[in-house]
């Protein structure tokens, strides 16, 4: 399986997601730097946490608007899986490639912690690995996280079963405790807790690895 | 400019212009005396600077030298950007403590964030990426109307600036003190790993070679900063805001790769981050150290504003900017990877031979000052000195438990001082790299493994102030033993110190005499425990008016572990175990906070730091680490034996039976020198300590949920709910 993760300027947790993704598929992902617009075909396009191009305005606002996300769009659409993790969530909801915003946390404070979640959704490739109901410790490291969207939106995702991951408990104001969804086809996946860095003994928790290793065996090349 | 040779300082004018630089009359005169003529106003503040207490280090100086800095590790002591330690496998450590407290204490959330911008860019200078950041803060008390608001706004600058970077926080430490009231203590470090032959310094070289500015544009933003942190706050401070500098920690992470990415090359001779007193240390430090001169078109300089005169481009402390000199022929490739990291990249001018700093804005010589004089001959005071008068002892006897033991421990996990920080640490991305082997409150020190190894490093800050103002000479002991003892608590082999020396206005005898007794008691420590000082910041005139902080020698030290498999946490990992002290003490009470919380009173002699003891005791205790005979252990510090028990069951949910009598001293004083260690394996300790001759007493058993002393008990929860709920509950106004 060959990942491909964008970089831009100001990402900074892409090396955490390419020792995860190496770990589980044995190779060394694509570093795609953000004004490239062209890169090989890959199976698995993985937008990393950070702080794309500074986020002063609102997160992932600026990286939205980027030639290297016009192509990710254009990837999503031949149905390529991407995952959004913490500002590449951002940047996803941001894109519309997934519905809802991500707000400043309620406490208008940087949490970081580990957190306790519910896998709620395991049809998809990047959670298959996990149990419905599963509680898993997985630590989240941001400002931003706060999940909203209007009544009718959520109603959707809720409906269509888009929730992929819930908080147990609060944490940032999330409505319905939401830490992360699906698009409708289960192919693009956002989420703010960092499966990344709870993927290794000495990270204190290995509930991520489920994650990369669904990811590793249904891309399978 | 007109010569005019040789000139008086008798024009009042002029001698107010220069006291409004922080030049006295004498150094006014002397400056006359270098430059020969009526000098113009960017020499002026050229001079002002560059002979500021904060640039020059006048007053401190003389008795900086005495602190040990060399040792077989050391690779680069004091005087570059930051200290440089071998740690084997070809790698090296880059790190330095660095104060930001006046800028803090007037606009706190900027001044914390550049100061944690500015310690990182003293690191990656030399050519190491920042692999952690650690602070150590002291606010003012917990009643004070502006704490609060300080504390928040402090605590948010350090997140949002090491966040964005990506560098985790790790860890740190936190005091309240009414001392602090007008003037908060806002100390940042940065460890970073760099190849040991690559790294980079500061001197320039090669007469031609092209002097270029990289990073953010110029602003008018922190002019004077390093001036104004060299005087003691009053009470139209405030107004100093302008002087403060405005952070832009996207900006700094662009300037980290981009000159990661340079440093790759072959291009670069010399590098120096502009920090305080902006271009003006930057240019003249570098020239000085290459005993050569340089020419600079200000012109060229890019510039946020516009109108920007000579002075203003000079002593502008705009962030997240560099200074380098190229090799020649280089510039097109640098100027290229600059763009790439969309910064700017200017030619701004070249080295020359004649010794001289020469400046030029729009075609005029502003400035034409020799070098060397600005640095070699800037002033120095031997200072008088007076040392602290050896406080009156105190017993424990006359300080006796006024309640059962349990319910002090209740009150005293709560108390502002000893209270959880989990508060501070969560708004710190303290997981970012995957590496962070222990965080926050985790283990005595923070560990972080190096990238792709099993090797890990230790990283600690401490200093205990309520002993230094009480003793000086012992306090300073103590802050370096603090810390040499917290990373072997760890499991690491310590290894370099850098120091952060806060004190007050080193112009009234008694406040020297603090800093004077305090290197003393260091000096001996770093000797005693081969802990060489590598790196290191003074910051005088912390005072309001006429009162002056408690002295605060900051130690920030880090240790190497060579198998990360061999750590140490704090937590009681299981029930059934025996609990050890390592280490016998007194029953020293003086200065405790047992003392201070429980009795009100602030007396006595703080706790003496044997450095024999010290040294055998740790080297003991690492020893069983390194074997793997130990994974529990935490040292006895603030709050005493108790509180450290205490912490252990906090951290783990798990209780202990404490087999302990009620004696105030034994339960709460802070003597030195000790561990606590759970092991199932007790016998084997105890064996092996009798024939290291080190003192070891069984003091109870971990299990259930509970603390319990004789027929005393008090749920882990129960303290839990104090330890964490007290400052949440302050930021939130509630108490």
């Amino acid at each position: 399986m060959q990942s491909a993760i964008i970089v831009f300027p100001g990402s900074n947790r892409e090396r955490d997601a390419a020792v995860a993704l190496k770990r589980a598929t044995g190779r060394e992902p694509l570093h795609v730097w953000h004004r490239e617009t062209d890169f090989p075909d890959v199976d698995l396009i993985l937008l990393p946490g950070g702080f794309s191009y500074g986020d002063y305005l609102r997160c992932g606002a600026m990286a939205a608007q980027s030639p290297i996300m016009r192509e990710v769009k254009a990837r999503a659409a031949k149905g390529v899986p991407i995952l959004g993790i913490c500002n590449g969530f951002q940047i996803l909801v941001e894109t519309g490639l997934l519905p809802g915003a991500l707000l400043r946390n309620a406490s208008l404070k940087f949490i970081c912690r580990r957190v306790d979640l519910k896998v709620e959704k395991t049809d998809t490739i990047f959670t298959a690995k996990y149990k419905q109901g599963d509680i898993i410790r997985v630590p989240v490291a941001h400002g931003d996280g706060n999940y909203v969207a209007d009544a009718e939106t959520l109603k959707r995702v809720e409906g269509n079963g888009q929730v992929a991951f819930r908080y147990v408990g609060e944490v940032n104001g999330s409505a319905n405790d939401i830490a992360g969804i699906t698009d409708e086809t289960g192919r693009i996946l956002g989420l703010m807790p960092h499966p990344e860095d709870a993927t290794d003994a000495s990270h204190g928790g290995i509930d991520g690895v489920k994650l990369f290793a669904g990811l590793a065996e249904a891309l399978a090349a | 400019m007109n010569n005019q040779g040789s000139m008086n300082a008798h024009d009042p004018k002029a001698v107010a212009l220069a006291k409004e630089h922080g030049l006295s009359p004498a150094e006014y005169q002397h400056m006359l005396d270098i430059v020969g003529r009526e000098p113009t106003l960017t020499e002026i503040g050229i001079f002002g600077a560059m002979w500021s207490e904060h640039c020059s280090y006048k007053s401190s100086k003389n008795w900086l030298r005495k602190l040990p800095t060399t040792g077989a590790r050391v690779i680069c002591g004091p005087g570059e950007n930051a200290g440089v330690v071998d740690i084997g496998e070809g790698q090296a450590l880059v790190f330095k403590m660095e104060s930001h407290n006046h800028p803090s204490y007037i606009e706190p959330y900027q001044g914390a964030a550049t100061g944690v911008g500015g310690i990182m860019r003293d690191v990656f200078t030399m050519g190491a990426r920042p692999i952690a950041n650690m602070n150590a803060l002291r606010f003012g008390d917990p009643s004070h109307p502006k704490t609060r608001h300080l504390v928040a706004g402090v605590v948010a600058g350090i997140g949002d600036y090491g966040n964005c970077m990506g560098v985790p926080t790790v860890g740190g430490e936190t005091n309240f003190h009414s001392a602090y009231n007008g003037n908060i203590l806002v100390n940042a470090m940065t460890v970073g790993l760099a190849d040991a032959n690559k790294i980079f310094y500061s001197a320039a070289a090669g007469i031609g070679n092209p002097v270029v500015y990289v990073g953010s544009k110029t602003g008018r933003d922190g002019i004077k900063g390093a001036v104004m942190a060299s005087d003691v706050f009053t009470e139209d401070s405030q107004a100093k805001r302008p002087t403060v500098q405005v952070g832009d920690p996207f900006a700094e992470k662009l300037l980290l790769e981009a000159c990661l990415e340079l440093m790759e090359t072959d291009s670069i001779v010399a590098i120096q981050d502009m920090g305080a007193a902006g271009m003006t240390s930057s240019s003249i430090e570098m020239a000085a150290k290459g005993k050569l001169g340089i020419q600079i078109d200000l012109d060229l300089v890019p510039q946020r504003e516009e109108g920007m005169s000579a002075y203003e481009i000079m002593l502008s402390e705009s962030q997240e900017r560099m200074v380098i000199i190229l090799k020649p022929g280089r510039e097109g490739d640098a100027a290229a990877i600059f763009r790439k990291w969309e910064l700017d990249f200017a030619v701004i001018g070249h080295l020359t031979d004649t010794g001289r700093l020469v400046l030029t804005r729009h075609g005029k010589v502003e400035a034409d000052l020799p070098v060397l004089p600005l640095v070699d001959e800037a002033p120095r005071y031997d200072r008088p000195i007076e040392p602290t008068p050896a406080p009156a002892p105190v017993s424990a006897k006359d300080y006796p438990l006024p309640a059962k033991p349990l319910d002090i421990l209740k009150t005293l996990v709560g108390s502002p001082d000893l209270a959880s920080r989990r508060w501070i640490a969560e708004q710190y991305d303290s997981l970012v790299r995957g590496d962070t082997l222990a965080g926050p409150g985790q283990s005595d020190a923070a560990i972080v493994r190096l990238p792709d190894s099993n090797r890990a490093i230790a990283i600690t800050t401490d200093c205990t102030p309520r002993y230094v103002v009480a003793d000086p000479h012992m306090g300073g002991r103590q802050a370096v033993a603090e810390a040499w003892r917290n990373l072997t608590a760890s499991g690491a082999l310590p290894i370099a110190v850098t120091d952060n020396m806060n004190f007050g206005s080193p112009e009234i005898p008694r406040i020297m005499g603090q800093f004077a007794q305090s290197i003393e008691g260091m000096a001996e420590a770093c000797q005693a425990l081969s802990f060489p000082v590598v790196s290191g910041n003074v910051s005088l005139y912390n005072a309001t008016g006429n009162e002056p902080i408690l002295p605060t020698p900051a130690i920030g030290a880090v240790g190497l572990i060579e198998d990360a498999s061999k750590i140490a946490k704090i937590g009681f990992p299981a029930e059934g175990l025996t609990l050890l002290l390592i280490g016998e003490g007194k029953g020293e009470i003086g200065r405790s906070i047992y003392l201070r919380e429980i009795h009100g009173t602030e007396a006595g002699v703080p706790p003496e730091v044997d450095l024999k003891v010290e040294r055998h005791n740790g080297d003991f205790v690492r020893g069983l680490i390194h074997a793997g005979a130990v994974t529990t252990c935490h040292d006895v510090s603030d709050g005493g034996l108790l509180v450290a028990v205490a912490e252990m069951a906090m951290e783990s949910g798990i209780g202990a039976k404490l087999d302990l009598p009620a004696e105030a001293g034994l339960l709460f004083g802070e003597d030195q020198a000790r561990y606590i260690i759970a092991t199932a394996n007790p016998d084997a300790i105890e064996a092996k300590a009798g024939a290291a001759a080190v003192p070891v007493r069984r003091i109870g058993t971990t299990g259930g949920t509970a603390l319990t002393l004789g027929s005393d008990s008090v749920a882990v929860k129960t303290l839990k709910d104090a330890h964490e709920g007290w400052l949440p509950a302050y930021m939130a106004g509630k108490s």
